[in-house]
């Protein structure tokens, strides 16, 4: 089963980290990485670009809004995500677990709808 | 005294009954009926009644006498409203029936006897799925809320609330016995009960600095239990090997972190930082243990991590004899864990190839791939013997599969320090 694993972390945190805490931190990240592909379980992942650069867009009644910055505001942002395929809910836990942004931020875990299977 | 001050009175007359009693009033309202899910539920009741009585009333003489009545009371009422529903009204009947005699003979005997440990060889029954015994101790015995062990057990906590509401349905219908088994049983028996309390340990302590309150919690509710049990079986050598072990461990938890939160590993911490009165009654329970005469599994990861505080204490090296308890406990679990252990021994004993030789097949035991321990073993041992390119790789699978992030800096020192 795909679950969705999002980063959810203070913006400003890495910011205000030494030099070496980053690389230490950027590292930890890779080292995460790699050991969900050696266990098979990765499928993708991206890290996002600080919610300052994002825009939110709506339409109602044909007429359109394009607004800046994030949808929520809030002090823990969505920094990245992972997607993963495990068996089930307690292996997807325990990868959020490992994924150093629950150690300094968050990680939302969430089943993606498996497609496949409302067709068939 | 005003009600504010009657309120915050009864609250925290009623939290210490709670953590005192709890476990209590829940083996005695479900060893009649063999419900626990009723007794939890006829309980809650009672606190909540207590909250609303004891600040307008005062509280009473003796509180837990007062909850035990009222839960009884809610309980008998449950059973006795399921009377047109339930084809098994009869049964409910006889078992209100016999919860209330019960309740007059505690009344008369003026305590209310402790069937903790009869609820705790139920919950840790054969018939109940291994993997929720620790759960369902947890929260039978000590009131702890599904959230809680969730958190702890890293699970969801709607599934956590489903597995330990069946598990309660499964009591109640399998005709599992609340009672302490029989002298020839027993000891299998504890074992599923002392495994369970173990678990929950080992849980609380994947958490060392005691950062996340839960977890902290959850090591010393097990010590809790760990200790209820010696108390209730004073003469089983087993249970006071695992009281032995669990102090053991809690006793350096000061020493695994430095001021600022960095993970120091065994052979470096500082001793004056252990807890001397812990690790003092921990070897007494193992001498007194040792005198009942049957060794097990407890007793010996009690007595190696007393060779591990002698050794740490006296500087005088004694891996040997580590090596020789972790053969006896391989030997009598065959658990990849101790085989881990047991190799980085060896690399003390007899260096780094023959350790790695004694480690685990990965072949055979696929789980030990997603086993940090396993990796940073791996990765102390290839740095040992000098490959430093094998050694990386081994770090960064360990660095990878970390939840702890004082324990992936620390691996990430490790892993620097190879240089190239």
């Amino acid at each position: 089963m795909k679950y969705l694993l999002m980063a959810y972390v203070n913006e400003g945190g890495f910011a205000t980290l030494t030099k070496d805490q980053q690389d230490q931190g950027l590292a930890a990240y890779g080292a995460f990485m790699e050991a969900m592909k050696k266990a098979g379980v990765f499928v993708g992942s991206n890290r996002l670009q600080a919610s300052t650069a994002s825009t939110v867009v709506r339409v109602a009644n044909g007429k359109s809004q394009v607004l800046d910055g994030p949808y929520a505001d809030t002090k823990e942002q969505i920094g990245g995500y992972f997607l993963i395929d495990v068996p089930d809910m307690d292996a997807a836990i325990s990868w959020a677990a490992r994924c150093p942004a629950s150690s300094h931020g968050a990680v939302e875990l969430r089943p993606v709808w498996d497609m496949g299977a409302l067709a068939a | 005294m005003n009600s504010r001050e009657g309120d915050e009175q009864a609250r925290s007359t009623a939290e210490a009954v709670a953590r005192r009693s709890y476990g209590k009033l829940v083996a005695f309202l479900a060893a009649r009926t063999h419900d626990v899910a009723s007794a939890e539920d006829a309980l809650s009741e009672a606190f909540a009644a207590a909250l609303a009585d004891w600040p307008r009333n005062g509280c009473p003489a003796n509180p837990e006498a007062w909850l035990m009545t009222v839960g009884r009371r809610k309980m008998i009422d449950v059973f006795r409203g399921e009377r047109r529903s339930e084809i098994a009204s009869e049964e409910l009947q006889i078992m209100a029936r016999r919860l209330e005699a019960a309740a007059a003979d505690a009344d008369r005997m003026g305590e209310i006897p402790d069937q903790r440990l009869a609820l705790m060889f139920a919950c840790a029954h054969p018939a109940i799925e291994a993997g929720i015994r620790a759960p369902l101790i947890l929260q039978v015995i000590l009131g702890l809320d599904a959230k809680a062990i969730a958190s702890a057990f890293l699970t969801s906590p709607a599934a956590m609330g489903k597995r330990l509401g069946r598990a309660k349905e499964k009591i109640r219908q399998a005709g599992i016995p609340f009672g302490i088994p029989e002298r020839e049983e027993l000891p299998g028996r504890l074992e599923t009960v002392l495994s369970a309390i173990y678990a929950a340990f080992a849980e609380g302590w994947s958490d060392p600095g005691g950062t996340d309150a839960e977890r902290r919690d959850l090591s010393e509710e097990a010590m809790f239990l760990a200790r209820l049990v010696t108390e209730l079986l004073p003469e089983e050598p087993e249970a006071l090997g695992l009281l032995a072990l669990v102090l053991h461990a809690e006793a350096r938890r000061r020493a695994r972190r430095t001021t600022d939160g960095e993970f120091v590993p065994l052979g470096e911490q500082d001793t004056e930082l252990w807890d001397s009165e812990m690790i003092d009654e921990a070897e007494a329970l193992l001498r007194r243990a040792s005198t009942l005469g049957s060794v097990g599994r407890y007793q010996l990861e009690g007595a190696l991590q007393s060779a591990h505080v002698y050794r740490c204490r006296t500087g005088r090296d004694n891996w040997a004899e580590v090596v020789q308890l972790y053969d006896a406990l391989l030997a009598l679990s065959g658990s990849p864990v101790v085989a881990i252990n047991r190799a980085l021994a060896i690399a003390e004993t007899h260096g780094a190839d023959a350790a790695l030789e004694a480690m685990p097949d990965i072949e055979t035991d696929v789980r030990l791939a997603e086993y940090q321990p396993y990796w940073a073993a791996r990765a102390e041992l290839l740095a040992k013997k000098g490959a430093h390119d094998e050694a990386r790789q081994a770090y960064e699978r360990a660095i990878g599969l970390e939840r702890d992030a004082a324990v992936r800096r620390f691996l990430q020192r490790r892993e620097a320090a190879l240089g190239n």
